[in-house]
């Protein structure tokens, strides 16, 4: 936690913690990759995010979870401006990306979401082949030799769980491929850019049991390599797959703990009564 | 508490909690039951105490399998998940008192055949009556969710030990000097046995109850120090 080593801190006034709290088991807290600073949004007059404060460590997987409408996709597509896209924002506050403000007016948005890449709830692969589809990024930064893209795609299929699949259809239609196989693509496109988040939008909602625990195990290996965030309505996909789970209401954030303490015992009534499907 | 928009899921937690209370009462019962006929040397109520135990026993499968249920069509969270945890482990540790419950009937039973002048039990009297109730005291915090009065059964616990290791030495230095007591010391010794066993049941169920009002697990920890921080 931040400065509260004194022992008489726990007046029970002070506001929630917002810091991801200490590992159960004594280890060190993952460095911090996205630093959230007083985030507030609006799309136009309306407010949709108020005074978000939050650390998301590295290498971990940080589920936000919450009703329709909370402000979970909308802080999610803060992470790598994808906001911006849409007429009417305005954001005050700062998201700090591996300490740098990812707002600052010198940032390179094309950028950005290479280092930061998302997938959404459909699967959205190019009408292109398997093969073009993970290739795609690379070739818009200037493709390698062929020999270095076969070996870079054939390590972003595996990557995602897909190659075994696919590596004798690579030339065929991306468009053929099942939904749970395009999402898997898809999720291989992004990491093809080696990128240093994965932003995944309600990434299985659209997928069949057994597509949607495929990419539940991806997440958990994928996690040793990047820093995910997940936007779920699937509590036990949260419960499931993450690490720090954050519980946003009405765009601001109520609790962000460990996910084994928020499942077992949150600290906010809200939360409570939003994980045990309760009224509030 | 908030109820579910499930009311569905609300009635089946109800009931397992129900069930859970009710074979508490049972239990409650079963332990006076035996206790009485050991003072009254009854081999008739024995009996029926040694026949009730397997009302309990079918308690405690009927709570199993309807907290598996639960878990398994629900995925319980937060309290509901401590909740049904809770009811699980509290249904093993009330099983158990039902156990000694049955040993007791079963010592009644040989107490009452002794040829040996009336014991008046006076000390195993005294531990029985403060184990009766730290156990009604724990199933009330249990229905109350009153993790404050939980904690003074856990902390009752320990004058039952001492109430037991004094019966312990009465009984030894007996022995010692009247040999032909012998038979009748070591049966009110298991009786204390027992009934120090469901002392350490109520405390269980107490910590049960800390856990599913707090979330915190008090086993082998200062339990009213943790009741404090949390």
């Amino acid at each position: 936690m931040t400065d509260e080593n004194n022992p008489s801190a726990g007046t029970g006034t002070e506001p929630v913690s917002h810091e991801v709290p200490e590992h159960e088991e004594s280890r060190e807290p993952a460095p911090t990759s996205l630093l959230v600073d007083r985030l507030c949004l609006f799309y136009g007059e309306q407010q949709a995010l108020t005074d978000i404060d939050m650390r998301i460590p590295q290498k971990e997987v940080t589920a936000f979870i919450g009703p329709s409408g909370c402000g979970k996709s909308t802080l999610l597509r803060c992470f790598n401006r994808m906001n911006d896209l849409i007429d009417g924002v305005s954001v005050t506050g700062h998201v700090h990306l591996d300490g740098y403000d990812i707002f600052a007016p010198e940032v390179d948005v094309a950028q950005l979401r290479r280092r930061v890449g998302m997938v959404f709830q459909r699967p959205n692969p190019f009408p292109k082949s398997i093969y073009e589809n993970v290739a795609y990024g690379l070739r818009i930064q200037g493709a390698p030799p062929k020999a270095e893209m076969d070996e870079i795609v054939e390590w972003a299929l595996r990557s995602a769980a897909l190659w075994d699949e696919v590596k004798d259809r690579l030339k065929e239609s991306a468009l053929g491929l099942s939904g749970g196989q395009q999402q898997r693509l898809v999720i291989a496109r992004a990491v093809a850019v080696k990128p240093s988040v994965l932003l995944l939008d309600e990434p299985a909602s659209a997928l069949d049991p057994i597509s949607t625990l495929k990419i539940e195990e991806l997440i958990h290996q994928l996690k040793s390599e990047y820093t995910i965030v997940i936007v779920t309505h699937n509590m036990q996909q949260a419960a499931r797959v993450s690490d720090n789970t954050a519980f946003l209401y009405l765009g601001e954030l109520i609790e962000f703990g460990r996910t084994q303490q928020v499942f077992t015992n949150p600290k906010e009534q809200q939360t409570e009564d939003y994980i045990t499907g309760r009224y509030g | 508490m908030n109820r579910h928009i499930s009311e569905q899921y609300d009635a089946e937690l109800d009931s397992a909690r129900a069930l859970l209370l009710e074979m508490g009462g049972l239990v409650e019962q079963q332990l006076q039951q035996a206790c009485q006929a050991l003072y009254n040397h009854d081999i008739d109520l024995a009996d029926r105490v040694r026949v009730g135990d397997a009302t309990i026993n079918q308690h405690e499968v009927d709570i199993d399998n309807l907290c598996t249920q639960i878990i398994a069509r629900r995925q319980p969270a937060a309290t509901d998940l401590r909740t049904l945890i809770s009811i699980m482990k509290a249904s093993t540790d009330l099983e158990r008192v039902g156990d000694e419950a049955d040993r007791i009937a079963k010592m009644a039973r040989k107490v009452a055949n002794l040829e040996q002048p009336a014991d008046r039990y006076g000390d195993i009297r005294d531990m029985a009556a403060s184990v009766h109730s730290m156990l009604s005291e724990a199933l009330d915090a249990f229905a109350r969710l009153n993790a404050e009065s939980a904690v003074r059964v856990i902390d009752a616990d320990e004058a039952v030990d001492d109430a037991y290791d004094e019966i312990v030495k009465e009984k030894g230095s007996e022995m010692k000097s009247s040999p032909e007591t012998i038979e009748q010391s070591l049966t009110i010794l298991w009786v204390a046995r027992a009934l120090e066993r469901c002392g350490d049941h109520a405390k269980n169920l107490s910590e049960y109850v800390v856990y599913l009002v707090k979330g915190t697990d008090v086993r082998h920890a200062d339990a009213a120090a943790a009741v404090s921080d949390s």
